[in-house]
């Protein structure tokens, strides 16, 4: 067995790198070839450390959400959603484009980039057509 | 054959402290305030105490601090801290720590000034990169995320969640420690402010002072003392993550695994069960560890928790002091339900006693449906 040498950034680097470049990417393991988050150096579902980074296409389903309520003068109601990525992994995010309320269980979401701050972060809105893939 | 820690150690002393308020104390205060009504409980002083458990949300190295507040000198401490699950695993270290000869006399103990504080939830948890910018509140919109996931795969409703609330309001109507009594209906519920949807405010826990410990003790010497013994029968723990987005899936806790575990070591199964005392930070958390520990089948809490089925007169005792919901509290709360299910087996606890009570099932719960611990508790009978 090789030794780990650390010649790279850690995955949380390399996650927020990719954002600012509006890509939506997540390590995938070349032995189990499963995508997981969030990124981790060593694969959660079968411990190998041969991973690879690759764009998602941003398509996911909504598992769970919440509205959180929030007075109006502190900026109103808001989503927290958990989505299940296509390609396997479930991030925690918020659906845009539509009242808070109405995120609903079972929905097809899309991701987009929030880039406006230092800490780019991945939203999603509803997806126009069922199974569309974004571009980004 | 039956495990080699089944009934080999026995809860001798309990003792509460500051429930509800304890205005100008620390945590410490209070922890030493409880442990010192534990050990007059047993009939034992602290010099006897050789070996500590603890957990704490405010000191991060609670064994030391509390060693040394009390002034005492440990052959054994262990402070692994799995949230408020911690006080119920820390009964299976004991009684590994007991049976091997490493200590004598274990202290289990926690203090919590959560409320005259401020009301704030302590914490020293680290921040969880990936959820932060989404503003969740921790940890109720995880507990909301579970509970809404429930109600879209088994058509649970919120007037079932509501039903929670309301059986451990009547519990604790039956409990003068109680620290809220007054009569609750499943609309004063449904009606209450919304938090983080489905949950409402009073879907939620106290936020309260308080203290408990406990002394553990080897069977051999558990006889020695004040009360009749009771007995660990079994224990098991479980956890499959530490923050929500990696719960495999919201409607299955570990505490599948956890009462399994319990069961396994104890020789029991889930009809041996007298009463049930579970972690009721939120309604939903009722719900699901009735389901994971077997009290029904998967997807049929809603229906097996409403009208009155776990209240006093129904057909599972559960929550029998009123729970989190309403009896107390402080921020980490493992040790108080522990602490009740010994009254329940000591026969002591006045109204609300279910009559004949030899096995409790105790079941702790941490972080955000994270950590899960079981412990069976047992009478002389059950040995």
């Amino acid at each position: 067995m090789t030794q780990i040498t650390n010649k790279e950034v850690g995955p949380d680097q390399i996650y927020t790198d990719y954002l600012k470049k509006q890509i939506f990417a997540l390590p995938k393991c070349m032995k189990c070839k499963k995508y997981h988050f969030f990124p981790r150096t060593a694969c959660p579902h079968c411990g190998s450390f041969k991973l690879e980074w690759y764009p998602v296409t941003g398509a996911g389903e909504v598992y769970s959400c919440t509205t959180i309520y929030r007075k109006s003068e502190r900026g109103g109601n808001y989503n927290v959603s958990l989505i299940t990525l296509n390609e396997g992994p479930r991030i925690m995010s918020r659906v845009e484009g539509v009242e808070p309320e109405s995120v609903k269980i079972g929905s097809r979401v899309t991701a987009s980039i929030d880039n406006e701050t230092d800490e780019p972060f991945v939203i999603f809105t509803p997806t126009e057509i069922p199974g569309s893939c974004h571009t980004y | 054959m039956s495990h080699i820690l089944r009934g080999s150690s026995a809860i001798v002393g309990i003792g509460q402290a500051g429930c509800g308020k304890a205005e100008g104390r620390t945590p410490l205060d209070i922890l030493a305030e409880a442990t010192h009504n534990a050990l007059d409980d047993a009939g034992l002083s602290l010099s006897d105490v050789d070996g500590l458990f603890t957990g704490s949300s405010y000191h991060f190295m609670p064994t030391l601090s509390t060693a040394e507040y009390l002034g005492i000198k440990p052959r054994f401490s262990d402070g692994s801290m799995i949230g408020g699950s911690s006080f119920i695993a820390h009964t299976l270290n004991a009684a590994m720590a007991i049976h091997s000869g490493l200590c004598d006399v274990a202290l289990i103990c926690y203090g919590s000034n959560q409320r005259t504080a401020g009301g704030k939830l302590a914490t020293m948890s680290e921040q969880q990169t990936y959820e932060v910018p989404y503003k969740p509140h921790y940890p109720i919109s995880s507990y909301a995320l579970a509970a809404a996931r429930h109600m879209y795969q088994y058509g649970t409703t919120r007037e079932q969640l509501a039903d929670v609330a309301v059986a451990a309001r009547q519990w604790a109507q039956l409990n003068p420690e109680a620290f809220v009594r007054d009569k609750l209906t499943r609309e004063d519920v449904l009606n209450s402010r919304m938090i983080s949807d489905p949950l409402s405010l009073l879907d939620c826990c106290l936020v309260t002072d308080g203290g408990g410990a406990v002394i553990m003790v080897s069977s051999e010497r558990a006889r020695d003392y004040h009360h009749k013994p009771v007995y660990l029968l079994g224990m098991g723990m479980a956890h499959w993550h530490r923050q929500i987005t990696q719960m495999p899936d919201l409607t299955i806790t570990a505490a599948k695994e956890s009462g399994q575990r319990a069961y396994e070591m104890a020789g029991l199964s889930v009809k041996d069960i007298d009463v049930v005392e579970v972690y009721d930070a939120f309604t939903i958390n009722t719900l699901l560890f009735l389901e994971d520990l077997g009290f029904c089948p998967k997807g049929e809490g809603g229906a097996f928790v409403a009208n009155g089925n776990i209240s006093p007169g129904g057909t599972l005792p559960v929550n029998t002091h009123g729970g989190g919901l309403s009896c107390v509290h402080p921020g980490m709360y493992g040790i108080f339900i522990l602490i009740e299910a010994v009254r329940q087996l000591r026969g002591s606890c006045g109204k609300r006693q279910i009559d004949g009570a030899e096995v409790a099932l105790v079941h702790g719960n941490g972080g955000v449906l994270s950590s899960q611990a079981t412990s069976i508790l047992g009478t002389e009978q059950t040995l």
